[in-house]
């Protein structure tokens, strides 16, 4: 359907066809809606996609492997270190590379720091679509902390390129873990207890989320989402658990369903709950990991050209926005012949444009922020 | 005023046919210095919400202009003359570059019957509670336009709902005024005032348990009426990019601003004067106040520092609340706020004959209630004292640097 079809159809059926995006403040980066709406009540929000299309699939068949890694950051900025972790993953299993166990416990560390980033800005900016501006700027705060963490880890703040092929870039450095550790006794529970106090059970952000967009378990698995946007519809599903990859069978872990919280099961409002308590889970598994880490080396020995053999290879983490496949397809050569990135963000929209139908002109704003979309990950 | 109009005429030994021109000159003045503290306020306002803000979400803040930034709004000001005034093409010029007026007299008009300590008032109207509800309907028309002409969908948005919400809100804000009417016998402000003592129990919020629970509607159904939040529907950023004065840029932007911080100033002075004793120094009798250049500056004092109380925890709500959704906004205002306003008029009136023929029964409602809302602000701070406390961040932020 193109535009002047939908203008025609909104406004013959007397209804206002608002333009939501690419630069609203609420679309969090370049999303367009197309929303009809009669006066606050919304008919259709209809997705548009790709103003941040940048082809980095299309990159990846002139890259070699190793030197693709840095653009696999900037499929999503907000948890880059799964996009690393996936491709890399998807490239050791072309090759056939055993990683040494440090390297793992390395990588499982970056990524659950970054869960919590990307999480912390996750509930913090549905707090700040709701209306509330501090509690974004809290978790902005411990954010800062992960940042100067990660900082520490590899030099990057937002785009790491921290994991290679067969290990990762850099051991620990030192005084690393104490920080790290410190980190953790200041966010669990103490930030997470702060935070719910101060939003978390707050009334009125408890009646503008409970009951707004409800997504059933049946529904969410039709519409293809992934992460806590289908664990929040009370699917229990979580690639760390049931498709084990790294060194997560050594850890102990739950995995934090949406159990209808305040209101319905898949509100809003469990979509915001279960990524809190995912936060609280990923500080035991950081605190478990620095337990546990091994001695030993961090990069296996790997070609220094890497020709994988002809053959195909999916390459899957939970990352902060749900399943993040890298699909690889090798002809033996230098290059990848074909990449495809799997992410939830782009599966969220779908479940956008179906649930928008009904919803008032704030619960989109509500149910966006829930989603937890981030929009270089949808158009990549 | 007209105090002051007629002692200038002695000392000045003006002929008695002249008192027309002398009245006129000193409300002029008058008007100048009302303005004057109303934009002051406004401006050093916007800056303490800022480092308020800033505060609570362990930022720094405007910290750059004078001491501590305490001259940024200057700053802010002057940028906002200097910017271009921008009309959009498309949109309706007469009504685009009028709205900003009506929002902004319909602010300062109040400053006609807010007082400024005993006799130092516009006009001491006997109507003063009606003329201050209908001066401030203003502001819905210049919203209304402002939304309207802009011609872009958001702002009409914005617009359509600041009106509904406005016009909803004054209902429940007439009524709790009324409550406490009833019991005082007079709508001017200043005859609330001298009604009251200036001892807590003898501040009207206090009289009777009708009029507590007036104070809270009040209070509430004012943040509604000035787009505070939680109730900042209609300029709500994340929904409607910026509301009604999206398209504004400029000083007429500015204009819109003003009115919003001074309204600050008008919620905590007409609850100050309404509910919370005003003037009124504790153990002076009013009529002494009016007389000693002195006690009326205390009184000032006094009237300033309660409004800016009530001032400050208005800024502190709107830093910690998200918003509410209209239908909820709308659900609260027609379902609770006015059949509680309703309510509470009939049950005044009751009150008041009895406590006409029981005057200690008077007594003692005061001083329970005095008790409880002791006890509701201790709970509240008890419930917040982790903010103040129990900050993890000692240890942290050495090496964050």
């Amino acid at each position: 359907m193109n535009l002047q079809d939908i203008i025609v159809e909104a406004e013959g059926g007397q209804q206002m066809l608002l333009n939501m995006g690419p630069q609203h403040p609420s679309t969090h980066g370049v999303i367009r809606f197309l929303v009809k709406a009669d006066g606050e009540v919304i008919s259709e929000a209809i997705p548009v996609v790709g103003y941040l299309h940048r082809g980095i699939e299309k990159i990846a068949e002139s890259m070699p492997y190793a030197g693709f890694i840095p653009f696999t950051d900037r499929v999503d900025y907000l948890a880059a270190m799964f996009c690393n972790h996936a491709f890399v993953t998807a490239v050791e299993k072309l090759l056939g590379l055993e990683v040494p166990r440090r390297a793992e416990y390395l990588r499982v560390i970056a990524d659950e720091m970054n869960r919590i980033a990307s999480h912390l800005i996750a509930v913090g900016s549905m707090a700040m679509d709701i209306g509330a501006y501090t509690p974004f700027l809290h978790g902005i705060r411990e954010r800062e902390i992960i940042n100067d963490l990660t900082e520490m880890l590899c030099g990057g703040r937002l785009t790491y390129n921290y994991m290679r092929i067969g290990g990762v870039s850099r051991d620990l450095p030192d005084g690393f873990l104490k920080r790290l550790k410190g980190f953790l006794d200041r966010f669990d529970p103490g930030f997470i207890n702060e935070f719910n106090r101060l939003i978390g059970g707050n009334e009125i952000l408890v009646r503008r989320c409970a009951h707004v967009a409800t997504i059933g378990a049946d529904e969410a698995m039709d519409m293809g989402l992934a992460g806590p946007n289908l664990r929040a519809s009370g699917v229990s599903w979580d690639l760390r658990r049931d498709m084990p990859y790294s060194c997560y069978p050594d850890l102990e872990f739950d995995v934090p369903v949406g159990r209808g919280f305040r209101g319905s099961l898949g509100d809003s409002y469990d979509r915001f709950m279960v990524r809190i308590l995912e936060m609280s889970q990923s500080a035991r598994l950081l605190r478990q990991a620095i337990e546990k880490l091994p001695d030993g080396d961090i990069q296996a020995k790997a070609p220094r050209k890497i020709k994988p053999p002809a053959g195909e290879s999916y390459g899957a983490v939970e990352s902060a926005r749900g399943e993040l496949g890298f699909y690889l397809v090798s002809d033996g050569g230098e290059t990848p012949l074909r990449l495809k990135i799997r992410t939830g963000s782009f599966s969220a929209m779908w479940a956008i444009h179906r649930k928008s139908a009904g919803c008032m002109l704030a619960d989109l704003v509500v149910l966006l922020a829930s989603a937890d979309i981030v929009a270089p990950e949808i158009d990549r | 005023m007209n105090v002051y109009a007629q002692t200038l005429m002695e000392w000045l030994k003006v002929p008695e046919a002249y008192l027309v021109y002398v009245r006129i000159g000193v409300f002029f003045v008058y008007a100048l210095v009302a303005l004057t503290f109303g934009a002051l306020f406004a401006g050093v306002t916007s800056w303490y919400e800022r480092r308020v803000a800033a505060r609570m979400q362990s930022r720094i803040g405007p910290n750059r202009v004078g001491p501590q930034g305490i001259l940024q709004w200057l700053c802010d000001g002057v940028k906002c003359f200097l910017k271009e005034d921008l009309v959009p093409k498309e949109a309706d010029r007469p009504l685009f570059r009028l709205a900003p007026y009506p929002v902004f007299i319909g602010i300062v008009s109040t400053f006609v019957v807010l007082p400024f300590s005993a006799t130092v008032v516009g006009s001491d109207l006997n109507v003063g509670l009606v003329y201050l509800i209908a001066i401030t309907a203003l502001v819905v028309a210049g919203i209304l336009m402002a939304g309207w002409s802009s011609n872009s969908k958001w702002t009409l948005l914005g617009g359509v709902r600041s009106a509904a919400q406005m016009v909803s809100y004054e209902i429940p804000l007439a009524l709790s005024l009324l409550v406490v009417v009833v019991p005082a016998g007079t709508l001017s402000l200043q005859g609330l005032i001298r009604f009251q003592g200036g001892a807590p129990w003898n501040w009207l919020v206090f009289q009777s348990p009708m009029t507590f629970v007036a104070f809270f509607l009040f209070f509430t159904s004012a943040l509604a009426e000035g787009n505070r939040t939680p109730f900042d529907l209609p300029e709500a950023e994340s929904e409607l990019v910026a509301g009604y004065n999206t398209e504004y840029s400029g000083l007429r932007f500015l204009f819109f601003f003003f009115a919003e911080w001074m309204n600050l100033y008008v919620i905590g002075a007409i609850v100050t004067a309404v509910f919370l004793g005003g003037w009124r120094i504790p153990g002076v009798a009013w009529q002494r106040q009016a007389g000693s250049p002195l006690l009326e500056l205390v009184g000032f004092a006094l009237y300033l520092a309660k409004s800016l109380v009530v001032v400050n925890v208005i800024i502190w709500l709107r830093w910690t609340l998200p918003r509410l959704r209209i239908d909820q906004l709308m659900k609260m205002c027609w379902k609770y706020f006015v059949p509680i306003g309703m309510v509470s008029i009939v049950l005044s009136m009751l009150f008041t004959a009895l406590v006409t023929a029981v005057p200690l029964l008077g007594r003692i409602t005061s001083i329970g209630l005095l008790v409880l809302g002791g006890l509701i602000g201790a709970a509240l701070l008890r419930r917040t004292a982790y903010a103040f406390s129990s900050f993890p961040d000692k240890p942290y932020f050495k090496w964050m640097v």
